[in-house]
């Protein structure tokens, strides 16, 4: 192991086993299952006397949740790890957090890992937010002198100071989040483990936990952060690792990873669908964004497809949709009217296109609200709302450059010239 | 620091650890103690009120009515409340300590700590009751006249004897309860069973001579014995306390093996 390296993983592979109920026909009789009952309960006798856990089910499969994983991460490093649900992230996270055992290969760790705990992990209800401080401190592994030397700063930065002596059962889920991430940020581990918990919090403290940690890692401290969000990540990490299945299939530059996992990710596509019903109706709306995924990569084309069907003709329609932003906020309008481009001036189903040629939306998580109608006499007919969600991103931009969410609602397009006016004067 | 994780690499740190989260045992235990009367009518009164309330009825059924005799010449009621709190303690730490790992399943499930801390901090909650119930048992005495002799300096050995003697179990039972929920029924029918065949309401001394011995392999048989000997003077058969000492240190070690070889995977079980 390298002076630098931090942790070392090898050949890393955890199986559980897991028990199915055998397909039972319809006619099962109360032989059967009586049958099956005492054939389970002599296995599960056999079981407790070898001192092995029992499973549920009739049928036992070995299920390998990890499997042959190898990497390295050092010193100051933060790593990103990706995949889809179930291809082994958490399970890795537990292992080497020594929360579980690993069934084969071993780990090195160099210094003490902490992980952020997900909401209310290490809370209890009836505390107070002072006590909870103190609690939580303790499970992360921290002395009572840590703790006690930090506090002011803790409070400081969960902002829950008039709450302190509250209970943590009356406060809201941003402040519980707020401040278990406070206790965890400044615990000052060699290896701190985040699971994706920013995706709670509002959008300031979201920042502020982005700055905290880029600190972190500043600091040379390593840090492990596992996220679905494509946009943290970039921002964060430099390397990433991306499991599929319980294996290792990718490790490498960020950029490149996420790449390849968008591109492999299979996710459904950002389509709406609708019955028609009686009247003109918006029966289907497709999202084709730039990327597999519903991801739209920053500065490239979009397509926004709206299939409608009417039983008549719909004089002067109208048809409009907004971009919303997570915070509800509406960013962008598009309208299209009869008298501007003709549409559904005669019964039957016409599909409509609108094309951004270069979307420029800041990075981040929208979705779609409709309005379908007419513009005189003004009416409409339905408004389809949070429809469609997509994300933009900055994918393969300058690793320079500093993200960091509400910076802003869009990226304009500019240039800039420098001169220098001494020159300019000669 | 340097840590390996293999596959049943036992932590050779692992007492070491047990050590350095001293702080979380204290926290925990602290936790436990802090929320157990919260939302409660009269709160920490219960403390005092149910073992006062359990002497008074057993005084009544065994002293009054079955005539059953006293030891030593030292009062019934005291006799009864020198057998009740150890008892007490043994049922309180024993439910505490067996349900600990389940209830904690989120920590468990999400870090890494020595997890015998777990049952250890909750028999804590329990101790602190005992200490209460010792205080009480002061007032009484002195309320009754009854001096102690110096035996009573013996007492913090008796109440690590009635540590043991719950922890063992509680261990055991804690691990098991992990796997099999079963253990969730188990523990109230020992404890409610437990309570008559134990010396609680009555003197060891009504038990055939020819079957103390026998009478002893329940551990809380000397325990309670012992308790009663050290803080009332009572006379204790010296043959049936070593047994029942010696049924304590073997559950201790079972619980201990048990607990110890099945903690790597509690948190694939909670």
């Amino acid at each position: 192991m390298s002076a630098d390296t931090v942790i070392r993983v090898e050949g890393l592979g955890k199986s559980y086993l897991v028990g199915h109920e055998s397909a039972r026909g319809v006619h099962t009789s109360f032989r059967e299952v009586a049958t099956r009952g005492l054939r389970n309960l002599a296995r599960r006798t056999a079981d407790l006397l070898r001192g092995r856990a029992f499973v549920e089910g009739d049928d036992i499969e070995e299920f390998w949740a990890l499997q042959d994983v190898n990497f390295e991460v050092a010193r100051g490093e933060v790593l990103g790890v990706i995949g889809p649900n179930g291809s082994g992230k958490s399970t890795l996270l537990k292992l080497l957090s020594r929360v579980t055992e690993p069934t084969r290969g071993r780990i090195e760790l160099k210094g003490r890992v902490a992980s952020l705990l997900e909401v209310g992990t290490g809370f209890h209800p009836e505390l107070t937010g002072r006590e909870n401080i103190f609690l939580n401190g303790a499970i992360l592994g921290m002395t009572r002198r840590e703790i006690v030397s930090r506090f002011d700063a803790i409070v400081d930065f969960a902002e829950t100071e008039k709450f302190l002596d509250t209970p943590v059962k009356r406060y809201s889920s941003g402040m519980y989040v707020r401040l278990a991430f406070a206790v965890a940020a400044h615990l000052e581990p060699d290896v701190l483990v985040i699971d994706e918990v920013l995706a709670v919090g509002d959008l300031v403290f979201q920042k502020k936990c982005m700055g905290k940690m880029q600190g972190v890692a500043n600091s040379g401290r390593t840090v492990l952060f596992v996220s679905h969000n494509m946009q943290t990540i970039s921002a964060l990490t430099q390397r990433c690792v991306l499991l599929d299945a319980g294996r290792l299939v990718a490790t490498g530059r960020t950029q490149d990873v996420v790449s390849r996992y968008l591109s492999e990710s299979t996710r459904g596509g950002g389509v709406y669908v609708a019955a028609p019903a009686g009247g003109p109706t918006i029966v289907r709306v497709e999202l084709r964004t730039s990327e597999a995924g519903n991801i739209q990569r920053h500065g490239a084309p979009m397509e926004v497809e709206v299939t409608i069907t009417t039983p008549h003709p719909v004089p002067n329609a109208a048809l409009s949709f907004q971009i919303f932003n997570p915070s509800h906020q509406p960013v962008v309008h598009v309208l299209n009217l009869d008298s501007e481009v003709a549409m559904l001036r005669e019964a039957g189903t016409y599909r409509l296109t609108c094309r951004f040629s270069r979307v420029r939306l800041y990075p981040g998580s929208y979705f779609l609200t409709f309005y379908f109608g007419a513009s005189h006499p003004r009416r409409i007919f339905e408004a389809p709302a949070q429809i469609c969600q997509f994300e933009v991103a900055l994918l393969g931009e300058s690793r320079d450059f500093y993200w960091a969410p509400d910076t802003a609602v869009y990226i304009e397009d500019t240039h800039w010239s420098v001169d220098n006016l001494a020159e300019v004067a000669a | 620091m340097h840590i390996v994780i293999e596959p049943g690499r036992t932590e050779q740190n692992y007492w070491a650890d047990l050590w350095r989260y001293r702080e979380l045992f204290r926290v925990l235990a602290w936790r436990d103690l802090s929320v157990r009367y919260k939302q409660t009518f009269i709160g920490v009164a219960w403390v005092v009120l149910r073992p006062l309330l359990a002497m008074v009825v057993f005084t009544i059924v065994f002293g009054r009515i079955a005539r059953l005799p006293s030891e030593g010449g030292a009062p019934y009621a005291l006799v009864v409340f020198a057998g009740l709190l150890p008892w007490m303690f043994f049922a309180a730490a024993l439910s505490e300590a067996a349900t600990s790992v389940v209830t904690n399943a989120n920590l468990i499930g999400k870090v890494y700590f020595p997890r015998l801390i777990v049952p250890a901090a909750a028999v804590v909650v329990a101790l602190v009751e005992l200490l209460i119930g010792l205080v009480m048992l002061a007032a009484l005495m002195a309320w009754f006249g009854y001096a102690p002799r110096w035996n009573v300096l013996l007492l913090p050995l008796f109440m690590a004897l009635a540590f043991a003697a719950a922890l063992g179990p509680g261990l055991w039972i804690s691990a098991l309860n992990a796997k099999y929920r079963d253990f969730r029924f188990v523990v109230p029918f020992v404890i409610q069973f437990g309570m008559y065949v134990s010396p609680v309401g009555f003197s060891t001394s009504v038990v055939p001579a020819e079957w103390r011995l026998l009478y002893s392999l329940n551990p809380m048989a000397g325990v309670i014995d012992g308790f009663r000997w050290c803080v009332l003077g009572t006379p204790i058969h010296a043959q049936g306390f070593a047994v029942s000492v010696g049924v304590v240190v073997a559950f201790l070690w079972l619980g201990l093996r048990r607990f110890r070889r099945t903690e790597k995977t509690f948190a694939d079980l909670v």
